[in-house]
């Protein structure tokens, strides 16, 4: 017969494990929460972050991007479309810059194709829609979406210019 | 007017229902409340922040979900037997309620003073399984089934074990009436009068063979959502699951107010001075159901074979010994008859 370990039977029957993860608990549940308020309050994103995609204008309003089609080629996912010719002026612009988000997978090759820093992908993240159709963004839509997030955008390529 | 009520069918049942309701009501709005408790309580030691949306802190979140669920759609599986499938959860609400007829909150306030109350809420706490039983085998699917059989036997193994508990309290106070059982807790000494002091390891057993009969984290076996999904509540949506959750912590408010009946004075204030009261019944109640939100955050669950070796081989002779020996010490009223406390005759 094999000896009784008495420690052990004795703690096992004086709840020892039960108090002592019973302290544990308390000692958490008076902690501060480690969850983020979600909608009320944000995590902090990096400068690199990779969101919605969005399309910038020079200062004086003129459009960057001049159709050399770089992301189109590199994009992994084929998400890209674009359709270029040239304007009144002369200038070659595109007449049609669609992106599929749906294809989209994020990765910021475009961005990196893009020689004049037309194509970024800005930090917002909080673009989910009702139907599949929506998500089909088309160049008035990235136009719009660059007009409104410009601000951080510019933060964000100048934070992150040194590392580039 | 009095005599109406208390002579005619008609006015007897009308008081009846009235009581029923009385007791039914702010049962099922405070166990809203109760479960979103359990809810913050588990988040907090989890370092979460717990439902804090609807409502001001969330405190609506339960009636939330009780418009979410009622407004569901009921599915039954391909094979299943309707009636039964749905007479599973009605039975396991029904079992749940019925024994708070004679959980007395206050000093008379009982819907029905019967002297062999704790026989009642026994007999009605062993049916409970059924509501289990039936709703596992209706559904027609393995793992409610395989849950419905587990739950059974936990149930079974954990109601010997609470009966022989009872029986030590029962020895002490010479009544099955928790009026007399309380009666008997009132002392000159406040909180150390009531019987968790002269009982005080079987509080413990108690408390936790009622988890085990409640299937109630660490013991919540049939449930075991790693092993077998939600158990024998795998096949339910809707209405039915509803009355399935509510009947389960109808069971666990009915458990917690047991042990502060048995245990802890119930309406007895623990401080000598002070006034007796429902609230000091309702502060218990919701003191022992922190305990059992706590414990659920904090602990594994248990294996199926060492929740079978807890229950046969630990509780049942623990159990079984204590009432051997208050026996004796209530005879020979030993410990200056702390034993012997008998409420009626002795």
């Amino acid at each position: 017969m094999t000896a009784i370990d008495y420690k052990r039977a004795a703690g096992y029957f004086l709840l020892k494990d039960f108090l002592g993860g019973f302290k544990l608990g308390m000692k958490y549940f008076f902690k501060p929460k480690a969850t983020v308020n979600y909608p009320h309050e944000k995590g902090p994103l990096s400068p690199r972050f990779r969101g919605e995609h969005a399309l910038r204008r020079y200062p004086n309003g003129e459009e960057r991007c001049i159709a050399c089609k770089l992301c189109e080629a590199i994009c992994p996912a084929q998400a890209i479309t674009i359709d270029a010719e040239p304007r009144e002026d002369g200038s070659r612009r595109t007449t049609r810059y669609d992106i599929d988000m749906t294809k989209c997978i994020y990765c910021g090759f475009c961005q990196e194709a893009c020689p004049v820093d037309a194509i970024v992908e800005g930090p917002n993240f909080e673009f989910a829609t009702e139907t599949h159709e929506e998500l089909f963004y088309d160049k008035e839509k990235l136009l719009e979406n660059g007009a409104r997030w410009e601000a951080e955008i510019a933060r964000n390529l100048e934070i992150d210019a040194p590392y580039r | 007017m009095t005599e109406f009520f208390t002579t005619t069918y008609l006015g007897i049942t009308l008081l009846t229902l009235g009581q029923v309701l009385a007791v039914v009501v702010p049962l099922l709005v405070a166990l809203a409340f109760l479960l979103y408790a359990d809810r913050k309580v588990w988040a907090a030691v989890q370092l979460r922040r717990g439902p804090n949306v609807v409502g001001a802190f969330g405190l609506l979140q339960s009636f939330a979900d009780f418009i979410k669920y009622a407004v569901k759609e009921i599915v039954y599986p391909a094979g299943s037997d309707k009636v039964v499938f749905l007479l599973a959860p009605m039975v396991s609400l029904v079992m749940a309620l019925i024994a708070w007829a004679v959980i007395p909150f206050n000093d008379g306030w009982v819907v029905s003073d019967i002297n062999v109350a704790i026989l009642y809420v026994m007999a009605v706490s062993s049916l409970e399984v059924y509501g289990v039983i039936m709703g596992g085998w209706a559904s027609n699917s393995k793992y409610p089934f395989l849950g419905s059989l587990r739950s059974a036997a936990q149930m079974i193994s954990y109601e010997v074990s609470l009966g022989l508990i009872i029986i030590g309290v029962i020895i002490t106070t010479g009544s099955m009436n928790f009026g007399d059982i309380v009666a008997a807790q009132d002392g000159n000494y406040g909180i150390f009068s009531w019987y968790w002091l002269p009982h005080f390891p079987m509080m413990f057993l108690f408390l936790i063979s009622a988890m085990a009969e409640t299937n109630r984290p660490p013991f919540d076996l049939p449930e075991a959502e790693s092993e077998l999904v939600a158990g024998y509540q795998v096949e339910y949506s809707s209405t039915p699951f509803l009355l399935f959750m509510i009947g389960e912590y109808v069971a666990i408010v009915l458990m917690c107010a047991l042990v502060s009946l048995l245990f802890l004075g119930g309406w007895l204030s623990p401080i000598p001075g002070l006034p007796d009261g429902i609230l000091w019944m309702l502060l218990k109640i919701c003191f022992v159901f922190f305990i059992f939100s706590m414990v659920k955050a904090i602990s594994p669950r248990y294996r199926y074979d060492q929740l079978m070796r807890i229950g046969w081989k630990v509780f049942l002779p623990m159990s079984l010994v204590w009432v051997v020996l208050v026996s004796f010490l209530a005879k020979f009223e030993l410990f200056g008859g702390a034993y012997a406390r008998w409420a009626i005759g002795g």
